[in-house]
C-alpha cells in the first residue's frame, strides 16, 4: 500500500493542480505494471522521431531539420530527438519500440477534443464518460487494495466504474507552478488582472501547454511515480500527465525541454523501478500532430498525425520503428499540411497491451475499445 | 512626495535602474534629461548609415534576382537565385539584430529615459514595419537617424526627417511614385508604360497617420493631391536600371534625393490651400504647413497625452498641449514641458498598462540587466515571445498604445513566465524586499509588499515584484 503520510490529501486549489504535472494510479491484481505518460498540447512527431531520411524533410522543416542530425540514427530513415539519449540507448537494447504517422481516428485540430478522444477512445468527442484505461482496470484480475481515495480530478482516461485515485504531490521541484499559484493570489484583489489570470490559467492548461518546465520535473516525477509502483503492495497503472507541447513558438528550444523531462522520466523509472522494470509498459503518446511546414514564428501548429512510443524492459517488440511512412512531399500530405494518419492509435494500443498481459487482443479490443472497429 | 518619484521613474521614464537617484524635484529631473539627451550614443553610432544599408541591398540586387528566379527555367539558375536572395535574408537580419541589441542596449543603461521613452513614441508614431524584406535592414536606421536627432526640435523637421528618409521612401512605395506628366513620362511615353504612375502610399499615410489624423481635415482628393508634388522625392540609385539611366539619379547612392525629371508638374490646392508650382520648395511648404495645421496639433496632443497619461486622456490636458502645440507652431520641448507641467499629469493613480516593450525593458532596467544572455537573437526573440517584436507593428499604423492592445491573458501569462527567468538571472544578487520600495517608491502596496515578502524563495519574490499590478502599470 502506498505511503498515505506522503501524499496531499486535500487543500490542493483548482488553479494549481491544473498546473502541476499530476498522476493517477490505479491498483489491480497483476504484478504487470502499465503508464501512460500523456503529452498534453500535441507533441511534434515530426521532431520526436525525425524523418531525415524523407528528401523532403529538410526543405519542409528549415531551421527546425537542421539538429535532428544531432540525434542518434535509428535506421535509414529516421534520427530520435537529440534530448533524448537515454530512450536512444533503450532502443538499442529493444527496450524501446516507437511507432510513426500514428493518430486516433480525431480529425479536427482541438486540443481539448483531440485529448478526450485520444482518453475515452469514443466516435466522438465527449461521447464516453468512461477512458480506456478504466476499462482496462475492469478486465484486469481484482486486488485487495482499494484505490487510492484522494483529492483531486481523475484524467478522463481513467475515469469509469472502476474506483481510481488521483493525487498531486505536495511540493514538485518546480517553481514555475509554485510560481503561477502565487500570482493567483497576488492579483485576487485586482479587478482587472484576476480574471485575466484566471482565464490565462484555464486557457493554458487545457492545451497543455503551460508548464514549459515540465520537462525539468521529469527525474522528480519518475522517482515519485516509481516509488509508488515498485512495491508489491504498490499501484499497478498509472498516468503522468504532461504540459509544454503546444510549441507554435520557438519550438527547438520548447521540445527539446519537454522530451528531456520524458526521457528522464523514463530513463529514472528504468532505474527506480530496479527488477520490475522488466514487468513494465510505458506509453507515451499526444492527441495529434503538428504541422509539416515551419510557421512564421519558428514553431508549427496542430496538425493530425504524431509519433508514439513504448518502452518496457520486456517489449514485445523493442528495437523497432513500427510505421507505413506516407512521404512528406506536398501530395502526400493530409489536408495539404500534415503528416498523413496511416496508423490507428487504438491498434497499436490494443496490440502492447494484448502483448504485455497475455489477453486475446480481440477480447482486449472488445472490452476496452469497444467503439473501435472490429479487427478481424 | 514619494510617489511623484515613481511617477517620473515609470510613467515618464523607462523605470528606475537602483542605484541611480532621482533629483529631489521630479519636475526638474525630468526635464533636465532633454537637455542631456544623447541623439548618438556610441552603441547606436557604431552601426552603418542608412546610406551604406541601401546600397549593400543595392549589391545583393535582390530585386533584380527574385525577378530572374520567377523566369528562371533551369533549376540550377532558380537555385542560384534562391541562394542569393538568402544570402541577402540573412545580410538585412543581421543588420535588424544589430539595431535591436543597440536600441534595447540604450533603453536599458540610459539616465535620461525620458528622453528615450520619447524616441520610443515618436518611432512608433511614424512607424515602419518590417514586414516588408526590402526594410528589415533598415528600420534601426530610420530611429537612428530620423527620430533621435529631431525629437527635441520642431514637429515640422521631425516629419521632414522621416519623410526624407530612404526607409520610409522604400516601406511606403514612395520610392517608386512618378508623376504621370513629368519630363521622364513624356520621354518615355507614360500611359503606355507601367512603371510609371503614381503612388499615393506615403502622401495618404502623412495626412492620416504622421499630421493631420484620421478622419479629420482631409478628402480623398487631397491624398491624390498630396501624391502629386510629392513627386520625384526617391532614393537614390535604388530604382529600376531604366529609369535611373534615364533621369541620372545616381547622384547620391542610397540617400533620400528629389529628382525634378520624376516630378508632376503644376499648381497644388491642398486642404484648402493653394501652392505654386516649385518642385522640391514646394513640397518643403506643403509638409510644414501640415506640420502646423490645428487637426495636426490636435493629433499630436492626444497621442502624446494617451501615450502618457491615460488611454482616455484628460479633456484639459490635451487641450492645454494642443493650445502650445499651436502656440509654438510645434515647438517639442515646449510641449513636453507643458505635459510635465500640467497636475493632470501626476495624479497617483496609474491609468496606462505597460506595453510589452516597456515591461520588459523596465523589469531588465529593475535588475540591472544590461543585456540579454544567450544567442546573438536573443533580444529580437524575446520581444517575439512576448507579442511585440521590434519595429514589426504589422502596419504604418503602428502599435495600439491602450491596455485593450496588451492587457490580454495570453500576454499575461507571457510575463509571468519571463518575470520567472528574469529573476533566475538577479535571485542570488538582488533582494526583492529592498528593491520593490527602491524602484517603486510610495506606490508599492503593502499587500504587494506582503506577497513578496512571502514568497518562498528570492528568485519566486523577485519574479512577483515584477509581475505586480504595481509593475505591470505605471
Amino acid at each position: 500500500m502506498i505511503d498515505r503520510r506522503r501524499l496531499i490529501l486535500s487543500g490542493l486549489a483548482g488553479t494549481s493542480l491544473a498546473l502541476t504535472p499530476r498522476f493517477a494510479f490505479a491498483a489491480a491484481d497483476t504484478d504487470r505494471r502499465f503508464i501512460f505518460v500523456i503529452q498534453r498540447g500535441a507533441a511534434d512527431g515530426l521532431g520526436v522521431l525525425a524523418p531525415v531520411g524523407d528528401p523532403a524533410f529538410a526543405s519542409a522543416r528549415g531551421d527546425l531539420a537542421a539538429n535532428a542530425a544531432d540525434g542518434a540514427k535509428l535506421d535509414s530513415l529516421f534520427t530520435l530527438h537529440p534530448q533524448m539519449t537515454a530512450s536512444a540507448t533503450l532502443f538499442r537494447q529493444k527496450q524501446a519500440a516507437f511507432y510513426h504517422a500514428i493518430a486516433s481516428g480525431y480529425r479536427e485540430r482541438s486540443h481539448f477534443d483531440g485529448q478526450n478522444l485520444l482518453e475515452t477512445a469514443g466516435t466522438r468527442p465527449y461521447g464516453r464518460d468512461d477512458g480506456w484505461m478504466n476499462r482496462l482496470l475492469s478486465l484486469l484480475p481484482k486486488g485487495e487494495s482499494k484505490a487510492l481515495a484522494l483529492a483531486t480530478a481523475i484524467p478522463p482516461a481513467l475515469r469509469g466504474p472502476v474506483s481510481v485515485s488521483s493525487y498531486a504531490p505536495s511540493r514538485l521541484p518546480d517553481a514555475n507552478a509554485a510560481l503561477m499559484e502565487r500570482v493567483a493570489m497576488l492579483y485576487a484583489e485586482d479587478a482587472q488582472l484576476a480574471p485575466l489570470w484566471t482565464s490565462a490559467t484555464q486557457t493554458e492548461a487545457m492545451a497543455g501547454g503551460i508548464d514549459p518546465s515540465a520537462g525539468r520535473g521529469g527525474v522528480a516525477a519518475g522517482k515519485l511515480v516509481a516509488s509508488l509502483m515498485a512495491g508489491a503492495d504498490g499501484a499497478r497503472i498509472a498516468m503522468v500527465e504532461t504540459g509544454g507541447w503546444d510549441t507554435h513558438i520557438n519550438q527547438e528550444g520548447r521540445l527539446g525541454t519537454a522530451l528531456k523531462g520524458v526521457d528522464e522520466l523514463v530513463d529514472t523509472l528504468r532505474t527506480e523501478l530496479g527488477p520490475v522494470w522488466a514487468k513494465t509498459l510505458v506509453l507515451v503518446a499526444t492527441e495529434f500532430g503538428r504541422t509539416v511546414h515551419v510557421n512564421g514564428t519558428r514553431g508549427t501548429d496542430h496538425g493530425t498525425a504524431s509519433a508514439a512510443m513504448l518502452f518496457g524492459g520486456g517489449l514485445a517488440k523493442g528495437g523497432k520503428i513500427i510505421a507505413d511512412w506516407p512521404g512528406l512531399s506536398p501530395s502526400q500530405l493530409y489536408e495539404g499540411r500534415d503528416l498523413k494518419p496511416t496508423m490507428r492509435f487504438e491498434n497499436m494500443v490494443i496490440a502492447a497491451l494484448s502483448a504485455h498481459y497475455g489477453i486475446d487482443p480481440e477480447r482486449l479490443r472488445r472490452s476496452v475499445f469497444p467503439d473501435f472497429p472490429d479487427m478481424s | 512626495m514619494a510617489v511623484d518619484v515613481a511617477i517620473a521613474l515609470n510613467r515618464f521614464g523607462l523605470g528606475a535602474i537602483p542605484g541611480i537617484p532621482v533629483a529631489a524635484n521630479p519636475k526638474h529631473w525630468l526635464l533636465d534629461q532633454l537637455e542631456k539627451f544623447e541623439a548618438a550614443p556610441a552603441r547606436i553610432s557604431a552601426l552603418p548609415p542608412s546610406r551604406e544599408l541601401v546600397l549593400a541591398v543595392r549589391e545583393l540586387g535582390m530585386e533584380r534576382r527574385e525577378r530572374k528566379s520567377k523566369a528562371a527555367t533551369q533549376d540550377a539558375q532558380a537555385e542560384t537565385a534562391e541562394k542569393q536572395l538568402n544570402g541577402y535574408r540573412k545580410a538585412v537580419r543581421d543588420q535588424y539584430v544589430k539595431a535591436v541589441d543597440a536600441r534595447m542596449g540604450v533603453a536599458l543603461a540610459s539616465t535620461n529615459s525620458f528622453a528615450e521613452r520619447l524616441v520610443h513614441f515618436w518611432a512608433n508614431h511614424f512607424a515602419l514595419s518590417i514586414d516588408k524584406i526590402a526594410i528589415v535592414g533598415l528600420a534601426g536606421s530610420f530611429e537612428f537617424e530620423a527620430i533621435r536627432p529631431h525629437i527635441l526640435g520642431n514637429f515640422a523637421d521631425l516629419l521632414r526627417a522621416s519623410t526624407w528618409h530612404p526607409a520610409m521612401l522604400l516601406y511606403l512605395d514612395q520610392a517608386q511614385s512618378i508623376g504621370p506628366n513629368s519630363p521622364l513620362a513624356k520621354r518615355v511615353g507614360a500611359r503606355s508604360n507601367r512603371e510609371i504612375g503614381l503612388n499615393e502610399n506615403l502622401a495618404r499615410e502623412i495626412l492620416e497617420l504622421h499630421t493631420l489624423g484620421d478622419r479629420s481635415a482631409y478628402s480623398q482628393a487631397d491624398v491624390t493631391e498630396f501624391a502629386r508634388p510629392m513627386t520625384g522625392l526617391t532614393v537614390g540609385g535604388l530604382g529600376r536600371a531604366r529609369i535611373q539611366r534615364l533621369v541620372g539619379s545616381d547622384a547620391k547612392p542610397g540617400e533620400a534625393i528629389f529628382v525634378d525629371a520624376l516630378h508632376e508638374p503644376g499648381t497644388r490646392r491642398i486642404c484648402g490651400r493653394a501652392y505654386a508650382q516649385g518642385g522640391a520648395k514646394a513640397l518643403s511648404a506643403i509638409i510644414s504647413d501640415l506640420a502646423r495645421h490645428p487637426a495636426t496639433a490636435r493629433h499630436i496632443a492626444f497621442k502624446l497625452a494617451r501615450h502618457f497619461i491615460a488611454d482616455d486622456p484628460p479633456v484639459s490636458l490635451v487641450a492645454k498641449l494642443e493650445a502650445n502645440f499651436l502656440k509654438t507652431g510645434g515647438d517639442l520641448p515646449s510641449l513636453y514641458r507643458t505635459l510635465v507641467e500640467a497636475p493632470e499629469s501626476w495624479v497617483p493613480q496609474q491609468a496606462k498598462f505597460k506595453s510589452p516593450w516597456e515591461w520588459t525593458i523596465s523589469a531588465l532596467r529593475a535588475l540591472s540587466i544590461t543585456a540579454i544572455p544567450g544567442k546573438a537573437q536573443a533580444a529580437v526573440a524575446l520581444f517575439n515571445q512576448m507579442g511585440q517584436p521590434v519595429w514589426k507593428p504589422g502596419s504604418p499604423k503602428g502599435y495600439g498604445d491602450t491596455a485593450a492592445d496588451w492587457a490580454g491573458p495570453a500576454g499575461l501569462m507571457r510575463r509571468v513566465e519571463t518575470a520567472g527567468r528574469f529573476a533566475k538571472l538577479a535571485a542570488n544578487r538582488v533582494d526583492a524586499r529592498n528593491l520593490g520600495t527602491a524602484i517603486l517608491p510610495g506606490s508599492l502596496t503593502a499587500a504587494t509588499a506582503e506577497h513578496i515578502a512571502r514568497a518562498e524563495s528570492p528568485e519566486q519574490g523577485l519574479a512577483l515584484l515584477l509581475v505586480s499590478p504595481e509593475f505591470l502599470r505605471r
